[in-house]
């Protein structure tokens, strides 16, 4: 089966190393997949603020246009945030048949519609479920043997759509870690709320929570996510952070994606690995040695 | 953290104000009061009314003070005192609607929150995707475009990365999902 991919804008930015990972690992794993062509953002959580049919309508057209490459494909999302966009208006139109039809009246000025055939996949639902631990095992060159990582999943990974893990304690991503050969670090938080835009919007309230997360997981060499957005807060705040303990935070926050691709053996810059803005270095040693 | 009590004597009421909630309004009618949704939220220590008391005020019409909270613009949309309530209240999609209300009825307050979104809004419908450079700097032309020194430090490290560029999207020109936006504000009724 081949999947359409729908990369989200943070991919074309700050998570650029969270694409390009992406696709080297997918290859390698022989997941066929296609990016959506003219692909539009889902809406984040900014388009509910200012109109409710817009939040269903930006998700949908991109739903739209994944119908028309196939009409009951599936699409790989690997956004947290554009996957409860997308699961969102799945559900509501399954619900309201009528305001399918409104979705659908609005599309139309792109001659575009959607049937509500097509389905949504997180990327980690892909990789743990559809390619699977033993898959994966099966690939690993360089086994992340010593490598204490974090898994943290964030929140809207698994909420309030968790058809693939657990909803409060989630755990496919700890078997993937494991098949890579890591040491799975126990995280309490890993499916707690990274602050999303409230890093942003109100700092402070960001920060408690993204100390607090840091703080959970120490003794960790790393921490493994599968959203940009949490990515993004956990390690471009370290500096901030550091400030308001007291003392030095810094811990290497990578992708998922990065992992698996290190565990392959691909090359770093495959990876994206210079991106990721605490330093990946401290844990070459390590895997090297 | 510790609930204190809300003094609402002499608050205007609005009765019609649960209704203006629909889909949620019917459930909101059986919350129980638990303060499940309280205990699950991260962010309760900050708010000025906590989401139990948010919800109650919600029944008791108190429209003003719900929709000038700062509890609505503190929620992270992470979702679990949807998880965790044990009446099956859409709570975090309540806070949307009321974010939404509150925008529509020309809230002032808390506006670095809501011209952040409007950023996010305005710079999709131009390019059909969010340029996050842009995002920031229609944000700051908005709020206050002295604000943009606190983030100086953030967006050098990430210009020195490569992460963001200072170049604006090429995909389809100026106003690419201008027609959709507009079909959308016609079926709303909003134009």
């Amino acid at each position: 089966m081949k999947y359409s991919y729908y990369p989200g804008c943070s991919l074309e930015g700050t998570a650029r190393e969270y694409n390009v990972s992406t696709r080297a690992v997918m290859r390698e794993l022989g997941v066929e997949f296609e990016e959506l062509e003219d692909w539009n953002c889902c809406g984040a959580s900014a388009a509910e603020t200012v109109s409710y049919l817009l939040s269903l309508v930006l998700p949908a057209r991109n739903l739209a246009l994944a119908e028309q490459v196939n009409s009951d494909g599936q699409v790989i999302v690997s956004c947290s945030a554009c996957y409860v966009n997308f699961r969102k208006v799945e559900e509501r139109v399954r619900e309201d048949p009528e305001l399918l039809e409104t979705i659908n009246q609005a599309l139309s000025v792109d001659g575009l519609m959607y049937t509500g055939k097509a389905r949504v996949r997180h990327l980690l639902d892909v990789i743990a479920n559809g390619v699977g631990p033993e898959a994966i095992a099966d690939r690993v060159k360089q086994p992340l043997t010593g490598l204490r990582v974090a898994p943290y999943y964030g929140c809207q990974t698994v909420r309030p759509y968790s058809p693939f893990d657990a909803p409060d304690f989630p755990e496919s991503m700890d078997r993937v870690l494991a098949a890579l050969g890591a040491q799975v670090h126990p995280n309490p938080m890993k499916a707690k709320c990274c602050g999303g835009t409230l890093l942003t919007t109100k700092r402070e309230v960001g920060l408690k929570l993204v100390s607090d997360l840091l703080q959970a997981v120490e003794g960790a060499d790393c921490i493994a996510t599968v959203c940009p957005l949490c990515q993004m807060n956990l390690d471009a705040y370290q500096g901030l952070v550091s400030q308001k303990l007291g003392q030095p935070v810094s811990i290497p926050i990578l992708y998922l994606t990065q992992l698996l691709g290190l565990a392959f053996g691909l090359p770093e810059e495959q990876l994206g690995l210079n991106y990721n803005i605490v330093p990946f270095k401290s844990l070459s040693a390590k895997l090297a040695g | 953290m510790s609930e204190e009590a809300v003094d609402l004597t002499g608050q205007a009421l609005d009765r019609g104000f649960l209704n203006a909630l629909a889909p949620a309004k019917e459930k909101l009618r059986i919350c129980i009061q638990c303060g499940t949704c309280t205990a699950s939220c991260a962010n309760a220590y900050a708010m000025d009314y906590t989401p139990r008391q948010l919800w109650h005020m919600i029944r008791l019409g108190l429209k003003d003070e719900v929709l000038n909270s700062k509890t609505l613009w503190l929620c992270s949309i992470c979702y679990s005192c949807t998880l965790y309530c044990p009446r099956g209240i859409p709570l975090t999609e309540t806070i949307g609607t009321l974010k939404r209300l509150a925008v529509s009825e020309g809230i002032q307050k808390y506006k670095e929150s809501r011209n952040f979104y409007r950023a996010v809004v305005d710079t999709v419908r131009r390019h059909g995707r969010m340029d996050e450079v842009e995002v920031m700097i229609r944000y700051f032309l908005s709020t206050n475009p002295f604000m943009a020194v606190g983030y100086a430090p953030l967006a050098l490290t990430l210009l020195s990365k490569g992460k963001v560029s200072l170049s604006l999207p090429k995909v389809g020109g100026l106003g690419r999902l201008d027609r959709l936006f507009r079909k959308v504000e016609e079926l709303e009724g909003k134009l």
